[in-house]
């Protein structure tokens, strides 16, 4: 009989030799199986002279333990090994495309009323709208531009038969608003403009920012403040302007802003002045206890500038090569 | 308007060059739209004097010069022009200058003649568009000295873009006093010497409509020289304002409303036929205008007339009967007031837009007409001789404008401006713009000159302080005061949210039109649209959408025409609805797609969109603010899109949007291949939604059961199983379909739906025994209600 010693070398070099679990299952059962070598060795103790039988018995359990824990140590490194094999087989091309929808994106014009909505909001101004096909008497007469004012012929206004007009500008909602809230106002009013003129530098529709801020003692110098904080957050930059008188008859003083673009271009950003004291009048409010600013901004004029775009026009061709960018 | 440099210095000329001078009209409110140099590209031009001048022998049309051009030698020119005689002082190219269309000039050999030079025209040195011969320069002009020189030249000329306010800035004298007051620099005296007097004759004038025409000067000339010429100062002077030449009368007339900002107007006296009456038109009464059209006169249009009848639209156009010619000797200057309401927006009436009209209808001095004839006057008798009737200057007071004094406040300044500007500098300002000031304890009472009508508020006297202090010198002060805050409404869900989630799932934005073709208008919605503009930039954008899917087919078509494949694009915009006498406009949420339903890609095939694709995408928004049993979709007809694949959207009863497939045959129209799905939601109903409510969450497990119910195709599967969650409603936590089946097995005409029950209780477990009962009612609900029958 075999030296219990050799049996665990020889059990050793065979599971270390086993190549796969099947192998090492086979090895197993040949020593510690219901027929095993080791298995055996403990059968046989019974014919041991009884003072063997203790110290002989605790040898072979410990040889089966031996056995045991190299059977244990192989299989879990066989297992990690075919978990490995397994893993190898089962890698990609990283750098394959993911796959499922892609994205879609806003309209440039969209994008940029956004954020200009985003700005204001976050200062306190309420966000309003107003009807697009509009009366006389809220685009004109209602702003100070009586039937045959000079400023009248400088619109450019879509008709419709009875008088009724497309909006030439936003500044109707003005109007509505302060009849509708009363004073102390605070608003912007974002929204399609139209005026019959088709050009390079012109489409007969497009987008302006109305705002509104009417109370007690609201200066120019606040006119002033408000204009360049937000041309400097919307384009995120330190930006130089310049407002130079201009004339719109609803407004008194009336500026118009240029920015400083490029190298010492001055460009035309909007339009802006003190509410007009016929404006309150017209709308029942005292103009000795409140003033107001209000201002115009052109939405294509500003995406314009910001995403470098050099045709207006492109941004009601809708082509996708275009609007892509803008995702 | 046109304004040179150099006759804006003759009046006013402060010490800045030509860009910042250019700087500081705009920063007056004269924007300056562009600047154009004029006679740089001429420098090397001479004034010459033809010596003799013979006829080619070998061309009639030519003529052998011998010119002086101050250089000590005779030169030889062969020139074309008819005009060229002996004695006439002309601009002289030399060989080697540049003209300014760039060829350079070289000895030339002209039917066997050499020419040395040549004589120049108008067009040639770029001072005029027209030529009718080599220019011809006064005889004082200075042999062998510079042509520019002579001329004035270089100069600069203004674009300037006035503001309607601004009536008083359409002339050299406006825009010089602006200037003045801006820069402090002395205005050339404007005042003009009345011209005497030494003939009697004058032309009677009645100012029988007041209202229209309160005041009228008028002076008679007669003897005048037929044939003079109006000097080159004169000529170039309208040229570079962008007037044309025509005679000494009319171009005197011209000049002087360019110089002062009065229109004139030129009568042959000879031809007037009694007194001239201003007075309104009568209806039915016509008129020939200078341009010798006919004009049918409006009873709203002031009109000058004679015994004969209108001969003139007042402020806008003379006439032809009475108007000056070549031989008119003897001449009758107009120089009316008429009333800025008066004139308001009736030239445009008539199709017409003159320089005269500009002026009146933004207004002219009332006090500057008797100097206007002054001026004309004295101008034509230095060109054209002639004698002087005395001035006739005709009113009526009580019809004249009136001014008042205007309170300024010094409190109302600084309240409106937000900043205090010293006393000594509003004085300043309101002097240097002729204004008189008097100073009281709160302020000042100012009054405005006459050429000032646009003064009349305190408002509009603050404008003018800061317009000349500087929109720039007023500081930035952000104001703190307090903002209610403002409710943030879940009320509705915000079109931002919407817009995100459509963008999630791969649709582009577009803006569109908001007026369309009326025929697409018609096709899309199955209406004639009653918004209909009066003035359309064309047939295409003429009416007002009632639908956005035209606009979006259109972009979809021309993005496919550009080899787009997979195009799906939204838009959130307004469609207008009704008459224009009482319309609405409704914000809609609109897309489309077609092509592959995902983009193009590895390991998947693609398949053409379908219904349910988009209908995915709907429910994706539709989650965004409605409930889960609160929307369902019925088969409807509609004029844009396919039967039996076309749905509206309702939510409780009301219809909120549709879906559906766009028709073969409109897609045809559009050049489309490819199948294309539409939907168009109305944004206020379909985005209203409640506060969420939590409820609460069962601890116990939820038992799933799966059944198939065979069922008649008529049947939806919206109702079989709204019927299924309503037959336990307790109980059944969620019920839905997993698969259709049709085919073998299943007889003709009937359908097999395999319907998930997912079965719970909040108070405790549900057993099997739970279960089959609750299958046992819905299986007979469905069984009453739709013949439906349990699939083994």
């Amino acid at each position: 009989m075999q030296a219990l010693s050799k049996l665990i070398t020889q059990a050793a070099a065979e599971i270390a030799a086993a190549i796969d679990l099947a192998a090492l299952d086979a090895v197993r059962v040949i020593y510690l199986g219901k027929r095993g070598k080791l298995t055996a060795r403990l059968k046989a103790l019974g014919q041991l002279p009884t003072e063997e039988r203790s110290t002989a018995g605790q040898e072979i359990n410990k040889a089966k333990q031996d056995v045991q824990g190299h059977l244990n140590k192989r299989r879990a490194a066989l297992e990690d090994a075919a978990l490995q094999a397994k893993l190898a087989a089962d890698s990609v091309d990283v750098s394959l495309p993911g796959r499922g929808q892609s994205i879609g994106g806003r309209h440039p014009v969209s994008r940029t009323q956004s954020r200009i909505e985003r700005i204001f909001t976050n200062a306190g101004f309420g966000v309003r709208s107003g009807p697009e096909i509009e009366d006389d008497f809220h685009n004109f007469t209602a702003l100070n531009i009586p039937e045959n004012h000079p400023a009248r012929a400088m619109h450019d206004t879509f008709y419709f038969p009875g008088g009724n007009l497309l909006r030439t500008h936003t500044s109707p909602v003005q109007i509505r608003s302060i009849v509708e809230e009363g004073v102390p106002i605070r608003i912007i009013a974002p929204g399609r403009v139209y005026r019959n003129d088709s050009d390079q530098t012109h489409t007969p529709m497009f987008h302006q920012v109305e705002g509104l801020v009417i109370d007690e003692n609201i200066s120019f110098a606040n006119l002033r403040a408000i204009l360049h904080q937000f041309v400097e957050a919307f384009f995120e930059s330190k930006v130089e302007l310049r407002f130079r008188p201009s004339y719109f008859p609803f407004t008194e003083p009336s500026a118009e802003v240029d920015m400083r673009w490029g190298e010492g271009k001055w460009l035309e950003i909007l339009g802006c002045g003190m509410v007009h004291p016929n404006v309150l009048e017209s709308t029942g409010i005292d103009p000795e206890k409140y003033t107001g600013y209000a201002f115009g901004i052109g939405i294509e004029r500003l995406a314009m500038l910001r995403y470098d775009v050099p045709d207006l026009r492109i941004f009601f061709d809708n082509d996708l090569r275009f609007l892509r960018q803008f995702r | 308007m046109k304004i040179a440099e150099s006759w804006l210095r003759e009046w006013v000329s402060p010490d800045l060059d030509t860009e910042e001078l250019g700087h500081q009209l705009t920063m007056l409110g004269h924007e300056v739209d562009g600047i154009e140099f004029a006679g740089d590209d001429i420098a090397d031009i001479v004034i010459a004097e033809v010596v003799s001048a013979s006829k080619h022998p070998d061309a009639d049309k030519l003529s052998l010069c011998k010119v002086d051009d101050g250089s000590g030698e005779l030169i030889d020119v062969v020139c074309g022009a008819p005009n060229v005689v002996q004695g006439m002082k002309v601009p002289f190219a030399r060989l080697g200058v540049k003209l300014p269309d760039g060829t350079e000039l070289r000895k030339v050999k002209i039917r066997g003649i050499t020419s040395y030079g040549m004589l120049c025209s108008a067009v040639e040195i770029g001072l005029g568009n027209e030529s009718d011969g080599i220019v011809s320069l006064p005889l004082d002009a200075k042999v062998g000295s510079s042509l520019i020189e002579f001329l004035g030249l270089p100069d600069a000329i203004f674009d300037l873009d006035l503001t309607p306010n601004r009536g008083d800035c359409f002339s050299v004298l406006g825009i010089a006093r602006d200037v003045s007051a801006l820069t402090g620099t002395d205005l050339k005296d404007s005042s003009v010497m009345a011209v005497v007097a030494t003939i009697e004759d004058t032309q009677p004038v009645e100012l029988v409509e007041p209202v229209g025409c309160p005041r009228f000067a008028g002076r008679v000339v007669r003897g005048i020289d037929a044939a003079a010429k109006s000097p080159i100062w004169i000529t170039e002077r309208l040229r570079r304002s962008g007037l044309r030449a025509i005679s000494p009368v009319v171009d005197i007339t011209n000049f002087v409303m360019l110089e002062l900002g009065q229109p004139l107007h030129a009568y042959d006296f000879s031809l007037l036929q009694g007194p001239i009456r201003p007075r309104m038109a009568k209806a039915g009464e016509s008129v020939t205008l200078l341009d010798e059209k006919i004009v049918e006169l409006n009873d709203d249009t002031m009109v000058v007339t004679d015994d004969s009848g209108p001969i003139g639209i007042a402020g806008i156009m003379g006439g032809l009967t009475t108007a000056v010619t070549d031989s008119t000797t003897d001449v009758f200057f107009e120089a009316a007031l008429w009333p800025q309401d008066v004139m308001a927006g009736r030239a445009r009436t008539y199709g017409m837009h003159t320089d005269a009209s500009m002026r009146f209808e933004r207004g002219v001095d009332p006090a500057g007409q008797a100097r206007a004839i002054e001026r004309a006057t004295e101008l034509l008798i230095e060109i054209a001789g002639g004698a002087a009737g005395p001035l006739c200057d005709a009113s009526v007071a009580e019809f004249m404008p009136t001014r008042s004094d205007i309170t300024l406040r010094r409190d109302q300044l600084s309240r409106l401006l937000g900043v205090t500007i010293d006393d000594t500098e509003i004085e300043r300002i309101l002097s240097g713009l002729t204004m008189t000031v008097v100073a009281i304890s709160d302020g000042w009472i100012v009054s405005p000159p006459s050429h000032r009508f646009d003064i009349a508020i305190e408002a509009d006297l603050i404008e003018e302080v800061v317009r000349i202090h500087g929109y720039d010198s007023i500081p930035e002060t952000t104001s703190f005061s307090q903002a209610p805050l403002q409710t943030v409404t879940e009320s509705k869900v915000d079109l931002e949210q919407v817009a995100t989630t459509l963008v999630a799932r791969d649709y582009q934005e577009v803006v569109t039109y908001s007026f369309i073709n009326a025929d697409a208008n018609r096709i899309f919605t199955g209406i004639d649209s009653e918004l209909v503009l009066s003035n359309p930039i064309s047939l295409e954008m003429s009416v007002m959408r009632a639908s956005l899917w035209p606009g979006m087919v259109a972009a979809a078509a021309s993005n496919s025409a550009r080899q787009q494949d997979r195009i799906r694009l939204f838009e959130i915009s307004k469609s207008f609805h009704g008459k224009v006498t009482e319309h609405t406009e409704v914000v809609r949420i609109a897309g489309l797609a077609t092509g592959p339903n995902q983009p193009e890609q590895w390991g998947a095939t693609p398949e053409a969109v379908d219904f349910f694709d988009i209908k995915s995408d709907v429910e994706a928004i539709l989650t965004l603010a409605c409930g889960d049993n609160e929307i369902s979709f019925r088969a409807t007809e509609h004029p844009a899109l396919q039967l039996g694949q076309s749905a509206e959207v309702i939510r409780g009863e009301v219809v909120i949007g549709i879906i559906g497939k766009l028709h073969p045959k409109i897609a045809k129209t559009y050049d489309l291949k490819r199948a294309m799905y539409l939907f168009e939601f109305d944004a206020e109903k379909m985005l209203t939604t409640t506060t969420p409510i939590a409820a609460s969450i069962s601890k116990f497990p939820a038992i799933r059961r799966d059944i198939s119910v065979i069922v008649d195709d008529e049947v939806s599967v919206d109702e079989l199983l709204a019927a299924v969650a309503a037959s336990s409603p307790a109980l059944i936590q969620g019920v839905k379909v997993f698969d259709i089946y049709k085919g073998a097995g299943i007889e003709a005409g009937r359908k097999s739906i395999a319907i998930g029950l997912i079965l719970q209780e909040t108070s405790r477990t549900l057993t099997d025994d739970d279960a089959d009962e609750v299958m046992a009612v819905a299986l007979k609900n469905l069984h009453d209600q739709f013949k439906g029958e349990l699939r083994d």
